[in-house]
């Protein structure tokens, strides 16, 4: 059989999607559908002193305006549900919307405007008039410093403050050092689709139609808030446009839309606008991170130390972790990763395009560089000589590893040969060129899933799992994966999700949506088959009748005898003889892969916060599915699980102008399995073009006397368009990784951003000689 | 945005009484830059007259030479008309290095003219801006300012004029002609666009009931021999950091005439004429337009975080002029 898994196969949903078929999170026209627009606060900190709606209420259409004054309330999130996002997390958790007159940042939601029209509803919420009390805000890191502590842990329990070994011997036994301390900049996640989401009552009944990355944790986050069991909320998200993070945590108007539903008895739509995701959904920290090496003659390193700071804001905490992969992509002995964090008033960060690998990669993978150029060395075979064979901090196995292949083949597609180590002396016309690179890293996530697999009489087969497909691809891997387990072709797959009730499924964050629902389709489907088989072997009137399990073949629905093929039935001739109207298959697999295994964030963990609704019925069934137990017999706890890649880039820097041009990308990633080599490439370009964003042009400015967000557009905040495109290689190892499942598969969402700006850092550096140590790298910075 | 009334003018005649009639009317054509500037409640027309049906697209040359866009030409049209290709590439240029494609499909010359500015305080009707809400004070001035003007500027606005095509306007000493119920009048680019002292939101001498009809460029053969260059934060879609307009008439190795205008760092359309004196008569080389350079940016004042522009300005309009001149 022709494996399908692997293969560049055309997105399953492509032709939906550019015809515009395809239904998002704002699509859904229920009758009588009313529009919410919201009112948000243009101060960072004090207390609304005075609220005046009576314009607004007088405008036609409108049908209510909400405020704190006349909101229901609602209920605080709970500890265990407001602890991990895949539970239910919170955005904000002590800034639950419209409940009181305090202000935290600029841009907080402070009422929502509900009438006929979205623009009656839009105007109106303008002529909300409101006054504040204003207070002095705090604005920056530096200005805060001596407010600042030290986090014990980050999201889902990540250590952030680490050490091994005696730092201070290691810089005293260092040949070599540098030190130095490098800024990113806030960034926000900016997908093309904004958030969007449809409430609609029916009795206590509540459907909800959100754009998420967490199906299940939003629909949990949304019922607590409400004081409603989960059951009674059903949350429905087919298709987003991207998310990037920002659709991971469950933010305000998520639960405004169902208050305004209930307040108006009428289903309620609420899209965030462009400016307004810029306010209230989350953003990267911005990261000062100090860094300081040490080394022997030969490049081997003595000491790491990398500290970040970083912030947070007042009503809840969330740490860019920019150091925590430090600590385990080179072998050293002595090593100090720390991070300590300050309240301001801006909304709460949130993860973020490869949350913390992205900004503090930069960081280490610059001072690297920094490193290189002292020791005369070249920066691939620094990174050989501290090649980490093990992970260096808690000893385990990787349980696979082909990173020197990825630099090996890295170099030779960007043209290292042709890099001349002394800044300036290659040129090209008019432009000096530059060659950079650095590693990229992401931990190989992956967390537990059910899923639920049907066969038709009608030769098709249904696959459902409650996770969803951001944009990445899910579908389509899906059925790929399906259609090989089933041997049939794949236009008879079809995979539902994004449905509570669907069996439960992860969340997408942490690049972990294949590799955690991946399996368990899989699973679903090989359970489903084998039911089937049985039945055959043991019905006289198949081809099959009294041969052994194993011996059994499929392609394209048709079951053979693998020595004598002209024995044969098929998928639907045993459901008809059987005269059943399908046959089920279903997992419910309970791995991680995570450090923190067992309190990590895990959707469908077994008892940590419920989970879809048909997945329920499933509890206590997995363990039939010997597929689920031969998954979950390896001990994961052995090995460490972490993605790596090279990325080489070429710059061409015009010296007079400042201006930086990214001419070549090259990225060889070890992924484990490539489960689908265009949509894998597509993450790896994807994450490539937002690393260029980063390195050069990408930031929010927050005004410096108010600390209200300054650049609120995509005309303000520059992502790379067309033009700024490299030729991009990109290239995988394809090696499946034996441990982590069943298919083999780490995942690929976020470590294509992750090597990207570090190695146009240190381009730059190689084409002009300057160093530039504060993100974006802008002309001004060059001049 | 606040509603408003759509009326469609059939002539030049009826749009100029409507909007005689109205003084909260405004006229819309492509609607690239005023529409947004409504969604924001910067603009809150009560009426706006479309004067898409108006006989205002053609682009023909003018007798004696030179060339006349009418108002409603596209920006697309006006780049790929060939006479302007050849006769004033540096105008091609201006306009295809502005906004996106479908922008440019949609922007008309006439309304490239009336472009508003993109300072970020501006846009945002809850900050204080004396050119949206005259005596609010400016934001920018002690706020983020990194985009902001270094020419032109009053302590009661910053902004910059975001236009390239204006720049390459001012170079090439065009005329906007325009039409108002007294009939018709034309007004020097140069003196199109004004200055902002204590009057930012005064931002054109064009009055509230007159019609753009028409650009006119004059004849001027060495703009055969010009260029336009635009220095930004990233290859395409995006305003200039700093950006320059040239034409250079060179015989031998001697300047005989110069047209410069700057833009992305002046309140208007910058043109620099110092810098054209410098260049008048002296050797084509690069100390020359060094010179230039430092003749343009003489009057120039930085703000916090926008200083380098200063730099930059000079040396966008150093290669400008190699490129006009022939040396690079």
């Amino acid at each position: 059989m022709n494996e399908l898994t692997g293969k560049p196969v055309d997105r399953v949903d492509g032709k939906l999607k550019v015809t515009g078929a395809a239904k998002y999170s704002a699509e859904f026209d229920l009758k009588n559908l009313a529009h919410g627009a919201i009112v948000q606060s243009t101060i960072a900190r004090g207390r609304i002193s005075l609220i005046d709606t009576k314009t607004a209420e007088a405008q036609p259409g409108v049908l209510a305006v909400m405020t704190y004054k006349n909101s229901m309330s609602l209920h605080q999130l709970s500890a265990e549900g407001g602890g991990s996002p895949g539970s239910g997390k919170l955005g904000e958790k002590d800034l639950l919307p419209l409940q009181n007159e305090r202000i935290f940042y600029d841009g907080q939601h402070i009422a929502v405007v509900i009438a006929e029209t979205f623009e009656q509803a839009e105007h109106a919420a303008h002529l909300v008039r409101v006054e504040y009390q204003v207070e002095e805000p705090a604005l920056e890191i530096e200005q805060q410093k001596e407010k600042a502590y030290k986090p014990e842990k980050g999201l889902g329990g990540t250590e952030v403050q680490v050490s091994r070994g005696d730092i201070v011997k290691g810089f005293a036994d260092a040949a070599t050092k540098i030190g130095e301390t490098y800024s990113t900049p806030v960034y926000h996640h900016n997908p093309m689709e904004p958030h969007a989401t449809i409430a609609e009552w029916n009795g206590d009944q509540l459907t909800i139609y959100d754009a998420t990355q967490s199906v299940i944790g939003s629909r949990n986050a949304i019922a607590q808030m409400l004081g409603m069991l989960p059951d009674k909320v059903r949350l429905i998200s087919y298709f987003l446009g991207g998310g990037f993070g920002c659709k991971g945590f469950t933010w305000a108007h998520s639960v405004l839309a169902p208050m305004a539903a209930r307040q108006v008895g009428r289903p309620v739509k609420i899209v965030l606008n462009r400016m307004q995701m810029f306010t209230s959904n989350g953003r990267r920290s911005r990261t000062i991170q100090h860094v300081e090496l040490g080394s022997g003659k030969e490049g081997k390193l003595t000491a790491i130390l990398h500290a970040s700071q970083v912030e947070t804001s007042f009503v809840d905490e969330f740490i860019e972790p920019a150091g925590t992969a430090t600590k385990l992509l080179y072998e050293s002995p002595n090593v100090d990763v720390s991070h300590s964090i300050v309240r301001l008033n801006k909304g709460t960060p949130c993860p973020t395009r490869a949350p913390g690998e992205a900004p503090g990669t930069y960081a280490f993978e610059v001072a690297l560089d920094e490193l290189a150029v002292k020791l005369n060395m070249d920066p691939v075979q620094l990174r050989l000589a501290n090649y980490a064979e093990k992970n260096p901090h808690d000893g385990h196995a990787w349980s696979s590893k082909y990173l020197r292949e990825c630099y090996q083949r890295g170099a030779q597609a960007i043209g290292w040969s042709q890099r001349n180590p002394v800044p300036g002396a290659v040129k090209q016309g008019r432009y000096l060129v530059g060659y950079g690179m650095a590693t990229a890293v992401y931990p190989g996530n992956r967390a537990a899933a059910a899923a639920k697999l049907r066969l038709y009489p009608d030769g098709r087969a249904v696959a459902a799992c409650c996770t969803q497909d951001i944009g990445t691809g899910t579908y389509t891997i899906l059925a790929q994966i399906a259609a090989d387990a089933l041997g049939l072709p794949i236009q008879q797959i079809e995979v539902k999700l994004g449905d509570t009730k669907l069996p439960k499924g992860p969340n997408s964050g942490g690049s972990q949506t294949a590799a955690s629902a991946g399996p368990a389709v899989q699973e679903a489907a090989l359970d489903a088959k084998s039911k089937l088989i049985k039945k055959a072997l043991a019905d006289k009137k198949s081809a099959l009748f009294g041969q052994p399990e194993a011996a059994i073949l499929v392609e394209n629905g048709r079951l053979f005898v693998q020595n004598d093929p002209g024995k044969a039935d098929t998928y639907t001739d045993i459901l008809k003889r059987a005269g059943l109207p399908m046959m089920e298959g279903s997992a419910d697999i309970n791995v991680s892969t995570r450090e923190t295994q067992g309190q990590e964030a895990n959707p469908a963990s077994k008892g940590s916060g419920g989970g879809g609704e048909e997945g329920k019925e499933q509890e206590g069934k997995a363990d039939s599915n010997p597929f689920v137990k031969q998954d979950e017999e390896v001990d994961r706890k052995k090995y460490s699980f972490q993605s790596f890649g090279a990325q080489f880039v070429r710059v061409l820097v015009d010296a007079d102008l400042g201006t930086v041009r990214v001419d070549k990308v090259a990225s060889v990633m070890d992924i484990g399995k490539v489960l689908n080599l265009k949509t894998a490439e597509n993450q790896v370009m994807g994450g490539a073009i937002f690393g260029i964003g980063m390195a050069l042009m990408e930031q929010t400015v927050y005004d410096p006397n108010n600390g209200r967000v300054v650049t609120r557009d995509l005309a303000d905040y520059l992502v790379p368009v067309n033009a700024d495109m490299p030729s991009f290689t990109v290239e995988f190892i394809n090696k499946p990784d034996p441990f982590i499942s069943p298919i083999g598969a780490r995942g690929v969402g976020e470590i294509g951003i992750t090597g990207i700006a570090a190695a146009i850092a240190n381009a730059v550096y190689n084409a002009t000689g300057k160093r530039i140590r504060e993100l974006p790298i802008t002309p001004d910075k060059l001049l | 945005m606040h509603p408003f009334l759509l009326t469609q003018a059939q002539n030049n005649q009826s749009a100029v009484k409507a909007l005689a009639a109205n003084n909260k009317s405004k006229l819309i054509a492509g609607g690239t830059n005023l529409v947004d500037l409504m969604k924001m409640y910067v603009e809150s027309p009560e009426e706006l007259i479309d004067i898409n049906a108006l006989e205002l697209k053609k682009i023909e040359p003018v007798k004696g030479g030179g060339i006349r866009i009418g108002a409603l030409a596209s920006n697309t049209d006006a780049a790929y008309h060939p006479a302007v290709m050849k006769q004033y590439p540096v105008l091609s240029q201006a306009l295809l290095s502005g906004a996106s494609a479908q922008l440019r499909n949609m922007a008309t010359v006439g309304g490239n003219l009336m472009q508003r500015t993109r300072c970020p305080y501006f846009f945002n009707d809850s900050f204080p801006c004396n050119k949206r809400v005259p005596g609010s004070g400016c934001s920018a001035i002690p706020g983020y300012n990194r985009m902001h003007a270094v020419l032109g500027t009053s302590d009661k606005c910053i902004a910059t004029h975001p236009s390239d095509m204006c720049v390459a306007l001012a170079a090439l000493d065009a005329l906007v002609k325009v039409q108002g119920p007294a009939g018709e009048r034309t007004i020097p680019i140069r003196e199109f666009h004004v200055l902002p002292g204590d009057t930012p939101h005064i931002e054109t001498r064009l009055q509230h009931d007159e019609l753009i009809t028409a650009v006119e460029i004059p004849l001027l053969p060495f703009a055969t021999h010009s260029h336009y260059l635009k220095v930004r934060d990233r290859a395409s879609y995006e305003f200039a950091l700093a950006s320059a307009a040239v034409a250079l008439d060179v015989s031998g190795n001697t300047i005989r005439a110069a047209r410069i205008a700057l833009g992305g760092v002046g309140t208007k359309p910058w043109r620099a004429e110092e810098a054209e004196k410098v260049l008048t008569g002296a050797p084509n080389t690069t100390p020359t337009y060094q010179l230039a350079a430092t003749a343009a940016l003489k009057e120039a004042k930085g703000y916090k975080y926008n200083t380098f522009k200063i730099e930059l300005a000079k040396r966008t309009l150093v290669r400008a002029l190699a490129t006009a001149g022939g040396i690079s």
